[in-house]
């Protein structure tokens, strides 16, 4: 109940309500403790823990079905978990409401009210929690202003586009001022040149308040652009927490190489493991480098080698760790071409190479050696069972 | 009196309208069989109400003069009309609830909740009434509990009374109620509600403010066909209210079939369905009202 006191109190104080809508109130950290949460026999969420520092923004990433927004409504107490604690600042707000735990929640379909305006929207947490009528319209009008839409006040929202729409629903979780704001797949219905558009303005609202942020997505352009941190989450496990560049250039499973931009999958076997570096062997032909992030790799495992397509390059003169082929298909995108090159053991491997205008596509069916930019940028993983 | 227009239960207006091509031509056998059979019988009812005197022989507007001249009438047609809100009020505070708990519970508990809501439809109406002489007769399953119980000396009288009639109204017109809240609470975004929690409103703000104004048609529609359907239920309130209290099907009744007074009943007749067709638009405007903001 203390975020909810110092909050109606915050608003009774209400000359300065509005300068202080603006003002930097410091975010809280919050940690998922073991978080589990089962629907009958399924498992949802599978013992995951996060922590999360204060004024982050941090984005829930994952396929459909991976649990992120099942973690989300635990988190803002529409679901109670089956097992684990969720600690908001430095209190565990397990036993809490969702009005006690000092959360603003932007929902995916924004969920506004339908009848009532622009105005009544926003004003709706503040009239809950008993604030002055003065109180009240003041820091209505400040977050409006806030959000751009003083013209749109008095707006209902089935008048609104979706930016707007999303805006109100933003001024709304903050008129409260939460400790927390969650957006749920907050950009999913909108087109994608406004989409840019309120990241870039939702990515400033959240610097400006310092407000510790958690937003769960399924585009992982989205998670890389935005967040501090991503936790990549896959049916219900967390595979790896990180910053984008963590997860982007280092990452810690085959998973999350996957499903975080786009990795070529080489197979083969370890000849050699010593520390967090391997040789492997590939059914390619040719003996790769690579680091092995979770170091589980011995000599003789049959493993997986990742590399993305714009870490290979093709190169001009035969060296070791290259891998010989031929261009089956080349593809112009405009500032890069992907070549598509089939390998000798009838794989197949992207690579991608900056385009200068003008200079000739490599036709179909030249030879070519592929080669890593660095043993860095490989990674190896033991195959999953089923693979 | 079967003369309620069917109200809207559609919920939200086409915003756009189809370009009308000829397709309006299709209803014509419906409008053939409505002209002949309603709206024929409906002008030879203004007719007949005109006819100064029981015997038909000239015309006059003596029939409504003697109708509201006397305040026995005007007592019957109050009477029936404020049975009509007794019934539509009782019917929607027992009603709402049930319509929630319908559309929170999971898909079993739905088909079974269901099936009782709609069982009363599938039985005659005749028999429902019957069922409810057998448990408020002076033998029957209520008297009998409370003499066993101890909680009364002589049978009560419950039959013939307008409670017993409020109450046989209540259940037998019931569906007409849950079935329309059923729908408007079903197409409500349960995030709103989770919305309205993570503000810091409680389940009764949350209620006041978010469920009731959303369901608003709902209840219009609700409300509208169990009024209609309770001021005109002829054999319910025939049954249940015996001879002891008139209402105003019975009295049309009465003069039509015992007394022959054709034009006085046609009279009053016409006097009914306007009065009721009154309230039925009051309840269509506060409809509309509400439903400008309802659907986004």
């Amino acid at each position: 109940m203390v975020a909810l006191h110092s909050a109606r109190s915050h608003l009774q104080s209400s000359p300065q309500a509005a300068a202080e809508a603006t003002a930097k109130p410091a975010g809280v950290a919050v940690t998922l403790d073991g978080i589990t949460h089962r629907f009958g026999a399924s498992t949802a969420v599978d013992n995951v823990t996060l922590e999360i520092k204060a004024g982050e923004l941090v984005a829930l990433l994952g396929p459909s079905g991976c649990g992120k927004t099942t973690l989300l409504r635990i988190l803002a107490g529409f679901q109670a978990q089956t097992l684990g604690r969720v600690v908001i600042g430095d209190r565990v707000v397990d036993s809490l409401p969702p009005a006690g735990r000092g959360v603003g929640i932007v929902f995916q379909n924004y969920a506004l009210f339908p009848h009532m305006t622009v105005a009544q929207n926003v004003a709706y947490g503040l009239e809950a929690r008993g604030a002055a009528r003065d109180a009240v319209r003041a820091r209505v009008e400040a977050m409006l202003g806030l959000v751009k839409l003083d013209a749109m006040r008095d707006r209902f929202p089935k008048q609104l586009s979706g930016g707007q729409q999303q805006r109100v629903a933003l001024a709304r979780a903050l008129a409260i001022q939460p400790s927390i704001l969650l957006l749920d797949e907050p950009f999913a219905a909108l087109d994608k040149n406004l989409r840019l558009d309120m990241q870039i303005e939702i990515k400033q609202l959240q610097r400006r308040f310092g407000i510790t942020t958690i937003m769960v997505t399924h585009d992982q352009e989205e998670a890389l652009s935005m967040a501090d941190r991503i936790a990549v989450l896959s049916r219900g496990r967390l595979e790896q927490f990180g910053t984008p560049e963590d997860v982007y250039d280092r990452p810690g499973t085959l998973f999350v190489n996957g499903f975080v931009g786009s990795a070529n999958q080489l197979r083969g076997r370890v000849v050699r493991a010593s520390g967090s570096v391997a040789e492997v062997a590939l059914e390619a032909g040719t003996v790769l480098s690579a680091v092995i992030p979770d170091a589980a790799l011995a000599a003789g495992d049959p493993a997986i080698l990742c590399v993305r397509p714009e870490n290979l390059r093709l190169a001009t003169e035969a060296a070791p760790q290259q891998i010989a082929g031929t261009v089956d298909l080349a593809l112009p995108l405009g500032p890069v071409v992907v070549y598509e090159v089939r390998t000798a053991d009838g794989g197949q491997v992207k690579v991608t190479e900056p385009r200068v205008a003008g200079a000739a596509l490599r036709t179909p069916g030249t030879p070519v050696r592929l080669q890593p930019v660095s043993p860095q940028t490989c990674r190896a993983f033991a195959v999953p069972a089923g693979a | 009196m079967t003369s309620i227009t069917a109200p809207d239960l559609t919920g939200p207006a086409t915003a756009a309208r189809p370009r009308i091509g000829r397709e309006w031509t299709l209803a014509l056998p419906l409008a053939a069989f409505f002209a002949v059979f309603f709206v024929t019988p409906l002008l030879l009812l203004v007719a007949v109400s005109l006819y100064a005197d029981a015997e038909m022989t000239r015309f006059g507007l003596d029939q409504y003069i003697r109708f509201f001249g006397d305040t026995f009438n005007l007592a019957v047609l109050g009477s029936t009309l404020l049975l009509g809100v007794k019934v539509t009020a009782l019917t929607l505070l027992f009603g709402y609830p049930l319509a929630w708990l319908y559309t929170r519970s999971g898909p079993r508990m739905q088909s079974a909740l269901i099936l009782v809501i709609i069982l009363p439809l599938l039985t005659s109406v005749v028999v429902r009434t019957f069922a409810w002489i057998v448990i408020l007769g002076r033998d029957g399953i209520v008297n009998n509990l409370l003499l066993s119980l101890g909680l009364a000396e002589a049978p009560l009288r419950l039959l013939y009374t307008e409670g017993g009639l409020v109450a046989a109204l209540v259940q037998v017109q019931m569906p007409l109620m849950v079935l329309p809240l059923i729908t408007t609470l079903s197409r409500l975004d349960p995030n709103l509600l989770d919305a309205s929690a993570a503000l810091g409103a409680g389940p009764w703000r949350g209620f006041l403010k978010v469920t009731l104004p959303l369901s608003l048609p709902g209840i219009v529609a609700g409300c509208l066909l169990t009024y209609a359907a309770a001021v005109t239920a002829f054999i319910t309130q025939s049954l249940v209210g015996g001879g002891q209290m008139l209402f105003m099907p019975q009295y049309i009744y009465q003069q039509t079939i015992t007394l022959h007074n054709w034009p006085f009943a046609a009279a009053i007749s016409i006097v009914f369905m306007v009065s009721v067709l009154g309230v039925v638009m009051l309840f269509n405007l506060l409809g509309r009202a509400s439903k400008g903001y309802v659907h986004a």
